[in-house]
């Protein structure tokens, strides 16, 4: 049994705005064992990027606020720790990875100056020793000739390069806890493919558990042990990622992956769920997914679902399964 | 026979590239370099590759967005450059629609539902305001939006709904052929499949033809009847949809399908590897000598790099570019 090092428990994570109090998060229980790559499905606005900024502890406050629960990570409640020891954490133990690289990269900065600032700040070296470091990070990556790209404004680079810094970025300074939100959306499928490939390698070689947030079943299959399918600020579904593909329970899971066309099969019709998200500031009685569901039951409308454990790490949200 | 609506031929689009204070050209980015397609009535053919492939350019050709630099299009058999600019207005450009990728970015959001879908109508048709509102209430209805809605906003819909809309203003005209690029990736996955549903539907009722771009190839696989796989603007494979996903000829195509193969672990256990492709898409500025795909090709050979394989047909209309095949 491998070592869980990151548990949230019952996290809620409110925005309170003019209009209302909107429930991005509403109860998220999950754990990432050491080592191991645990995917965040899900849609737009279900929450799942909330759920990073929580844990790495970079809501934009005073709107959004955690209101309630727990993040344990090896054993301290990040939640309890003022700014300056969460300063510790982040970069040193969780670093994160966002969806654009173009955005996330200082337009005016060399790339190796980027990476040399967190090596810095966060490792305390000097001088050669910090373009050591910044080799080896870009090495890390699998980026070739390390010490030209260094000197390389982000402008210069390819997209699927470019994401390769933010990677080195984020691993320069060995964390334990890499929180990757959509890392691989922005970039063309064999890009895409390249950049999965280089992530399991990393993850091998150090051991760093992945937090992989996403909303393709495909990138799912491909790179994470285990998953969770969030739907409007709540997880529906827990399972090993073979689990979920060979038999989803949940009404929400199935559909998802019933309406994704699939490359190895035939065009049909394509299932679709009807409807849309519900609105986060008004959510509906009973089953977040009720209005929506092809299986609905009158007490999904009246009573949230508890969740069951239906198999071995296997948990579900749902009144249908029992 | 089959009914071509309309027909590509070697269309190039070179880019100068110039340089100093007499901008005197020192290159070309050959975005689309001799390209040929043929659209059937009814039927959609699909672009598909990664970005710099040339996709977007060759619809905007067919939009007369760009004026190729060389090649012809044929419309109904008739050579575009033969037109008249008033006879590309009134016969021509009515008969397109086009659907853009992001639907947050291709309406006005000043105008409301109704005058985004009755633009094409109001610049194109004479028509009474009712004739107009009635019109409009119809597009509305049949991609499946409330007419009660034509005086909202578009900020007051969703991805999806905005989407529809974009898909009534580019019916409005009755056109023969929709032009959609990218139409459903800035969508959710939910959402997508009603898109693309709907999209379909559209098709077999007016007998459509759609020119569709798209990077995603299992939503190519579902929507399309032929395929042209492009590579650093010119096209590597081109076939019939379900024979060219089934048999994939070209090393490049064969990544391209692996990349997007849902891999399960039992699959990986079985042994079930992904071809993954070194390195990058190099520059149309300067694209390699030979075979364009030999710089990143596990299959290539010496005679790659030197000699420029041909498209050449490898029966049943599948066409292939490789020294290999």
């Amino acid at each position: 049994m491998s070592k869980v090092l990151l548990q949230v428990e019952d996290l809620r994570s409110y925005f309170f705005t003019r209009k209302g109090v909107v429930k991005a998060v509403d109860g998220v229980s999950f754990h990432v064992n050491e080592g191991e790559t645990f995917g965040l499905i899900g849609e737009s606005a279900c929450g799942k990027t909330v759920t990073a900024l929580s844990i790495i502890r970079l809501l934009p406050e005073p709107a959004g606020q955690v209101v309630d629960g727990k993040i344990i990570l090896d054993g301290v409640n990040l939640l309890e720790l003022d700014k300056k020891e969460m300063r510790h954490y982040r970069g040193r133990v969780i670093s994160m990875i966002l969806q654009d690289p173009m955005t996330s990269l200082n337009p005016v900065y060399t790339v190796g100056d980027q990476i040399a600032e967190a090596v810095k700040l966060y490792q305390g070296l000097r001088d050669e020793k910090v373009t050591e470091e910044v080799i080896s990070a870009l090495r890390l990556l699998k980026i070739p000739s390390p010490e030209v790209v260094m000197r390389n404004y982000p402008f210069q680079l390819s997209g699927g390069m470019r994401q390769r810094v933010v990677g080195a970025i984020a691993m320069s300074c060995h964390p334990r806890l890499l929180i990757a939100d959509e890392p691989t959306t922005a970039l063309d499928a064999t890009i895409q493919a390249q950049y999965i490939a280089l992530f399991k390698d990393i993850q091998e070689k150090t051991n760093v558990s992945i937090l992989f947030i996403t909303h393709d079943f495909g990138v799912v299959a491909n790179m994470c042990h285990r998953v969770a399918v969030m739907y409007a600020g709540r997880i529906l579904e827990t399972a090993t990622t073979r689990e979920i593909f060979k038999d989803p329970k949940h009404p929400y899971t199935s559909a998802l992956m019933q309406s994704v066309p699939r490359l190895d099969q035939k065009g049909g019709r394509l299932y679709s769920i009807t409807g849309q998200p519900p609105s986060l500031r008004g959510l509906p009685a009973g089953c977040r997914f009720a209005p929506r569901c092809p299986v609905v039951k009158p007490v999904c409308l009246e009573q949230e679902p508890p969740e069951v454990k239906i198999g071995e790490g296997h948990f579900v949200s749902c009144w249908r399964v029992k | 026979m089959a009914d071509i609506l309309l027909e590509g031929r070697d269309l190039k689009k070179y880019y100068p590239i110039t340089k100093g204070l007499l901008q005197r050209t020192v290159g070309w980015v050959r975005a689309v370099d001799g390209i040929s397609f043929t659209i059937e009535r009814g039927k959609t053919l699909s672009l598909v590759g990664e970005s710099g492939a040339g996709k977007t350019t060759t619809a905007k050709a067919v939009l007369l967005q760009e004026k190729p630099t060389s090649g012809t299009i044929l419309f109904e058999g008739e050579d575009l450059s033969h037109f008249s600019s008033h006879r590309l207005k009134t016969e021509y450009r009515p008969r397109l629609g086009s659907v853009q990728q992001n639907p947050w970015s291709s309406m006005n959001p000043r105008m409301k539902v109704r005058d985004v879908v009755a633009e094409p109508l109001v610049v194109n048709i004479k028509q009474t305001k009712q004739q107009l509102r009635s019109r409009v209430a119809e597009l509305l209805e049949e991609v499946g939006l409330d007419p009660e809605q034509s005086e909202n906003y578009p900020h007051e819909f969703s991805g999806g709904q905005r989407q529809r809309i974009a898909v009534a203003r580019a019916m409005a005209l009755n056109p023969s052929l929709v032009v959609l690029d990218e139409p459903v990736s800035a969508l959710d996955v939910s959402i997508r499949a009603q898109i693309m549903n709907l999209l379909k539907d559209l098709q077999e009722q007016h007998n459509l033809s759609y020119l569709v771009i798209a990077h995603n190839l299992a939503t190519v696989r579902y929507m399309s009847h032929t395929v042209a796989i492009m590579y650093l603007g010119q096209i590597v494979e081109y076939g019939e949809a379900e024979q060219l996903f089934k048999n994939p000829l070209h090393p490049y195509t064969k990544a391209l399908i692996s990349a997007s193969m849902l891999t399960l672990p039992e699959d990986e256990e079985k042994g079930v590897e992904k071809i993954i492709l070194t390195g990058e898409m190099p520059s149309p500025m300067n694209p390699p000598s030979g075979c364009r795909f030999h710089t990143r090709c596990d299959e290539a050979r010496p005679k790659c790099s030197q000699e420029e394989p041909l498209l050449r047909d490898v029966g049943g209309g599948h066409l292939v570019a490789c020294n290999k095949v």
